[in-house]
């Protein structure tokens, strides 16, 4: 390393009135909130053309020099416009041992020598590879970049010429190439608006204080006046003026040249880490950018934070704890890494596929005459096998006339149906990945979650468009209705232009094929993505488990599955319903669609159960006959009460009634027919054994009721269920936090659900991990506690929630009694008042059964129930209310209470 | 952890062995072979040896002390109201006099006896650990002095001058032949004047006497361990106030209040009610108030919730409840019955 020299700075001025610099290189003038004086020195290294400049550097080599401490790696830390490196302190406070950190504030910025002339993005490339020369960065270990905004492509054309050192590099909010298509951002046209640039940038200090004024939360006014500190005065704020300038939007502006070439050498990075730190709410570099950047790096690890802004770790300082996991992992240390090399990719331990044989997610055509999918209702359609293969090509021809690429994202908005299936089987024909987002979400959460997914195209109806617009999802748009008129032009387009189409076998296994999302019944909903491999898997479990094969046809008022017919060679026959409702399905109109195709299954959403059960008075004889056909009901979703499916099976008397177990990121997990089971001595509700190739791990809990990290298989277990199996989710969707948290064993799937292995190997589902209480006693689950407390007299409805910090909570039990309070109990949820406690007799009795100890029993009128279930008890607002009964509050509180506790919409029973 | 060690005929010496609480203990040192001496003013007839005195009066505390080899400090003047300086001269300065004669007479070991309220500001607890002792932020001149005694004992710990000290916050101890809690619950019950503040839902930690009396022995036979520190005791099952106070009426016989104040309404009338103790504190020609019925600290401790974590407590002292709070309470309806 190459000791830092501090010649006596030179007072020189140069160039044109408004440029001179006046003002010398050199260190902060004074204290700045969270940064470390030691870490500043002064740099005198040459520029592009040779110049010597000087250079104001935040760097923990000389620190870690004095305390004896060897480099393992570097992280050359380069910052955008108008910020400096002051915006890397956090990450040189938390760097781990071993890591020296080096953030530069590049020519004319920050604290550095302010030059003459702009300098371009060329000459700024060359500088900080002269600088870094200097620094000693150069084939001296492992080195590292994290970069922002415009040091995103000056950062990143170093790193380019350093890729055999190259460690990883992780982006924050920034682009190397504008998006085909749309306009630059509005800010940035803004203050490159002729007249304007000078008085936004230089002469006044407006757009450098904009960009600290748009995070979100704000910035403290410290902060914001030290990221101003630098830029006093107009002559020192020239090179904010210039960096703006030097953005290359034109096809002759002198630093295109270098802007593509850095763009286009992104390819060399393909066998570099690459970690995408995002905030989509930038109104400079905002999702689109994160989705080019992604083409440019299909292979990054992403975390986006909703709702961050453009200096996203400011925005969400908890970002850089995340990049330095991330990076220790790189170099294969820090938790959970397995002791991997360095450089090495996450790999999964074992093959979790085993032998479990994939089926191809194409259209099967070993029966070409034989009915693919059947529509009910008015205009009755259907399609062979041979049809929808052949429609399939054709129409992902058309796809492919319209610009949708292999590996391309495409939501689809289109009702289960002809259209759909041929739609999705075509773009997987094309190998594009397939975003499907259910409308239950309801339509803000379904525009953010396909905006979370950034799909560069969308296809569906008319509304599901004007849907997408409202909520602002990226993509070019391709309108679809069902009937087909819009796919036949498609089609007509596919065969005319006839481009090409992947090999069938050239589409790697482990290519992206689907993005799906969960409810998310907390939190926003988050994207899951199912490699076409995995989705292939989930194929084949689906058939070995359920018996399925050529020559089975199933009703498909249950979407999930429906789709997977045609890939085994089912006919499928989507019943005279709204499917997107389930409720809305007849038993008349089940035992039509089970007569049209000899249906031998029913898969059914359990809302379509119940009501068919409710209209089977309206069957006439035929249709109760043809009933008797269908060997398998499926039903999932939500718990299935055994009651209900008992009186199904009074309907359908050949069929065992099926509720599997999973969750979006592993379906099915376990499989169980519940009218088969005996009483339940266990607590919780038995789901039944993993289905094969399946494997369910216990991962016990200790005494705060937090998992470990270690899982077994030991009936009585009590703990966090984890699973394991070819179809388990690839990843969470740039969500990289969530999917280290979930991966864990490496290649296990943590559900998040509780329960236990029972002596025959069946899984018992004991509730949320987030709402198992932790006692002094220990962790107890609430559904246990709850059945034993479900029977007593006088009680209606019950839910056990925690009160207390972690590790000593007290259980509360809230109870809705048969006899319901008055008027004002109706409209609040509770009586008011001491009438809360339940009367003694009552709380006796809860106590005397609850085996576990209860320290209050409270009174509700009804129980609230979260938004997207509208059948699962909201239990952390229902422990929010307890504790607040039982704890007192602030008046403050008690009115916001007052407005937010009114009833929800739906409440249960 | 070392192994209790029980009395072996060791002599140790219990002030305020008068009270429920400095009873029990007495009785259960005895019990384990501890040779007992029991101080405290007025004679109380037990079956320990007495010395009669008070703290207040530092040659009697060193006259007790001497030649003991452990005491347990409970003497306290624990009343609602009562001038400030009393509180001080008693439970401060008194607990000072306990001190200074423990090191002199090199006694070895002393269980300070304290309350949770003495780093209790007003705020409602859940599940709290034993907070350090506030002078400064305790509520009412009980807890302020509490705490500086509690201070004074621990500051005393010092392995240089052989002194070990503990101190332990038993919280709300109840039992039979309790006048504190049970008694003034039970009289103003049966007066029909028993009001509950607020609507009864405030989560409390209360402790069985018998509880309290272990875990006090359990600090001094583990004091090596529980040294320096403060140790909250309670059943560890918390209950809302208006339950616990509707179930200790139901064991003594007496009608459940029906009554409920508001809070806000409880605090003016607290704040009022404080004035006027204090004429008649100050005031030669009027009768001194000693039972008020009501203060703000009392409208606190019955409004807001106080239970607290013991899992330190009882790996530390070794200790478990062994009598539930039910079965407290059919013991009090048992001894109520008699």
């Amino acid at each position: 390393m190459t000791e830092p020299s501090t010649p006596p700075l030179a007072q020189r001025v140069h160039g044109p009135a408004g440029r001179a610099v006046t003002d010398p290189p050199g260190l902060p003038g004074r204290e700045l909130p969270g940064l470390d004086p030691a870490w500043s020195r002064v740099v005198v290294a040459p520029d592009a053309e040779g110049t010597p400049r000087h250079w104001h550097v935040l760097d923990t080599g000389p620190l870690l020099h004095e305390r004896g401490e060897q480099v393992v790696a570097t992280l050359l830390c380069v910052h955008g416009n108008p910020t400096w490196s002051y915006l890397w302190r956090e990450v040189l406070t938390q760097a781990p041992p071993g890591w020296r950190v080096v953030a530069v504030d590049q020519l004319g910025m920050g604290w550095s020598e302010r030059t003459a002339e702009p300098r371009t993005l060329p000459q700024r490339v060359d500088d900080l590879d002269a600088l870094a020369a200097t620094l000693g960065l150069h084939g001296a270990g492992p080195v590292a970049l994290l970069a922002h905004d415009w040091g995103g492509p000056v950062g990143l054309g170093w790193a380019l010429r350093h890729v055999p050192d190259l460690l990883a590099v992780v982006l924050t909010n920034t682009a190397v190439h504008q998006p085909a298509g749309s306009a630059p951002p509005a800010v940035i046209r803004l203050a490159r608006a002729p007249g304007l640039l000078a008085q936004v940038c230089r002469r006044t200090p407006l757009f450098v204080r904009a960009t600290t004024a748009l995070s979100v939360p704000p910035l403290p006014r410290r902060v914001r006046a030290a990221y101003a500190a630098p830029y006093a005065t107009p002559g020192r704020r020239a090179a904010v003026a210039d960096f703006v300038a030097d953005i290359p939007f034109e096809d002759d502006h002198p630093s295109r040249a270098a802007l593509d070439a850095v763009a286009d050498g992104l390819g060399a990075l393909a066998d570099v880490p690459a970690l995408l730190v995002w905030g989509p709410r930038d109104p400079v570099f905002g999702q689109r950018y994160l989705d080019d950047m992604l083409r440019r790096l299909p292979h990054a690890d992403v975390q986006r934070y909703p709702g961050a802004s453009h200096l996203v770790l400011e925005d969400r300082p908890q970002g850089v704890g995340v990049v330095w996991r991330w990076l220790e992992q790189r170099l294969g240390r820090g938790p959970g890494t397995g002791g991997d090399g360095p450089g090495a990719r996450r790999v999964v331990p074992e093959d979790p596929v085993g032998d479990v044989a994939r089926v191809p997610v194409r259209v099967d055509v070993t029966r070409p005459d034989q009915v693919a999918v059947v529509e009910m209702g008015a205009g009755r359609r259907s399609v062979t096998f041979a049809e929808l293969a052949a429609r399939v090509e054709d129409v992902a021809r058309g796809l492919a006339a319209r610009g949708v690429r292999t590996g391309d994202r495409v939501a689809v908005l289109v009702p289960p149906g002809i259209e759909l299936t041929t739609l999705v089987y075509a773009l997987w024909r094309l190998g594009a990945v397939v975003v499907v987002a259910d409308a239950g979400l309801g339509l803000g959460r379904l525009g953010t979650a396909l905006r979370s997914a950034g799909p560069r195209h969308v296809v569906g109806i008319g509304t599901a468009l004007a849907l997408a617009a409202a909520t602002r999802v990226p993509g070019q748009r391709l309108r679809v209705e069902p009937g087909g008129a819009e796919l036949d032009a498609l089609a007509d387009e596919g065969r005319t232009a006839y481009p090409d189409l992947p090999e069938e076998g050239a589409l790697g296994g482990d290519a992206d094929g689907a993005v799906l999302f969960t409810s998310g019944a907390t939190g926003p909903p988050k994207g899951v993505v199912y490699t076409r491999e995995r989705l292939g898997a989930q194929v084949a479990l689906l058939r070995d488990t359920f018996g399925l094969g050529l020559g089975d046809a199933l009703v498909a008022a249950f979407a999930p599955f429906a789709l997977y017919g045609p890939a085994l060679g089912l006919t499928g026959v989507v019943p005279d319903m709204d499917v997107t409702a389930p409720h809305t399905l007849t038993a008349a109109a089940l035992a039509d669609a089970v007569d049209a195709v000899g249906a031998t299954a029913v898969f059914a959403a359990p809302a379509a159960l119940r009501n068919v059960v409710a209209t089977a008075g309206e069957l006439d004889g035929h249709r109760r006959t043809v009933l008797a056909g269908p060997r398998l009901v499926l039903s999932a979703g939500a718990p299935v009460p055994v009651a209900l499916l008992r009186q199904v099976q009074e309907l359908l008397p050949a069929a065992r009634t099926h509720t599997p177990y999973g969750m979006t990121e592993a379906l099915p997990v376990t499989t169980l027919d519940p009218t088969t089971l005996g009483p339940a001595d266990d607590a919780g509700v038995c789901v039944g054994g993993p289905v094969p190739g399946v494997t369910v791990g216990i991962v016990p809990l200790d005494a705060d009721g937090t998992p470990a990290e270690d899982l077994v298989t030991d009936s009585g277990v009590l703990g966090e269920i984890v699973v394991r199996g070819p179809h388990v989710k690839h990843r969470y969707d740039r969500l990289w936090t969530f999917q280290e948290a979930s991966d864990r064993p490496r290649g296990w799937h943590r559900t998040g659900d509780v329960g236990h292995l029972d002596g025959q190997g069946r899984l018992w589902v004991e509730g949320r991990l987030a709402h198992v209480l932790s006692t002094p006693a220990g962790p107890v689950t609430p559904y246990a506690v709850e059945e034993r407390l479900r029977d007593l007299p006088g009680v209606a409805d019950v839910a056990v929630v925690g009160v207390g910090p972690t590790g000593t909570q007290q259980v509360v039990v809230v109870v809705v009694p048969t006899r319901r309070g008055g008027p004002l109990a109706r409209l609040t949820g509770a009586p008011r008042g001491p009438r809360v406690l339940a009367p003694a007799e009552l709380s006796d009795a809860v106590r005397a059964a609850a085996a576990v100890p209860v320290a209050a029993v409270l009174l509700r009128d009804w129980l609230p129930v979260d938004v997207r279930h509208a059948s699962k008890v909201d239990r952390g607002e229902l422990a929010r209310w307890a504790a607040g009964v039982l704890h007192g509050r602030p008046l403050r509180e008690r009115l916001a209470d007052v407005v937010r506790d009114r009833p929800p919409r739906t409440r249960s029973r | 952890m070392s192994p209790p060690t029980d009395g072996a005929g060791q002599r140790v010496l219990v002030t305020g062995a008068s009270g429920m609480l400095g009873a029990a203990v007495a009785d259960l040192l005895a019990g384990r072979g501890w040779d007992v001496t029991v101080m405290q003013r007025r004679p109380a007839g037990g079956r320990h040896r007495e010395v009669l005195g008070d703290v207040r009066d530092k040659d009697a505390v060193e006259r007790a002390v001497a030649g003991q080899d452990a005491v347990v400090h409970l003497a306290a003047k624990v009343d609602v109201v009562g001038p400030w300086m009393d509180f001080v001269r008693v439970n401060a300065t008194g607990t000072r006099h306990v001190v200074e004669a423990v090191r002199r007479a090199g006694a070895g070991r002393l269980v300070q006896v304290s309350s949770p309220s003495v780093a209790h500001t007003g705020r409602s607890l859940a599940g709290a650990g034993a907070g350090p002792a506030s002078p400064m932020r305790a509520r009412g001149s009980y807890a302020r002095t509490k705490a500086a005694a509690e201070l004074f004992a621990l500051m005393a710990d010092s392995p240089a001058d052989g002194l070990v000290v503990t101190a332990v916050r038993p919280h709300l101890v109840w039992g039979p032949g309790d006048t504190q809690l049970v008694g003034r619950i039970a009289e103003r019950a049966r007066q029909g004047r028993l009001a509950l503040v607020g609507p009864g839902t405030a989560l409390v930690d209360t402790t069985y006497v018998d509880n309290a009396a272990e875990a006090v022995v359990a600090a001094l036979e583990r004091i090596e361990d529980a040294r320096g520190e403060a140790f909250v005791v309670t059943n560890g099952e918390p209950r809302p106030v208006g339950e616990l106070v509707a179930a200790i009426c139901r064991a003594v016989g007496a009608p459940p209040p029906r009554l409920h104040v508001p809070r806000a309404v409880t605090w003016g009338l607290g704040a009022a009610v404080e004035g006027a103790v204090a004429i008649s504190e100050r005031v030669d020609r009027l009768p001194t108030i000693t039972q008020p019925p009501l203060t703000r600290f009392l409208a606190e401790q019955l409004s807001t919730a106080h239970w607290f974590d013991q899992r330190r407590t009882r790996e530390v002292l070794g200790w478990q409840p062994r009598v539930s709070i039910d079965e407290g309470l059919e013991r009090l309806a048992g001894h109520a019955r008699r």
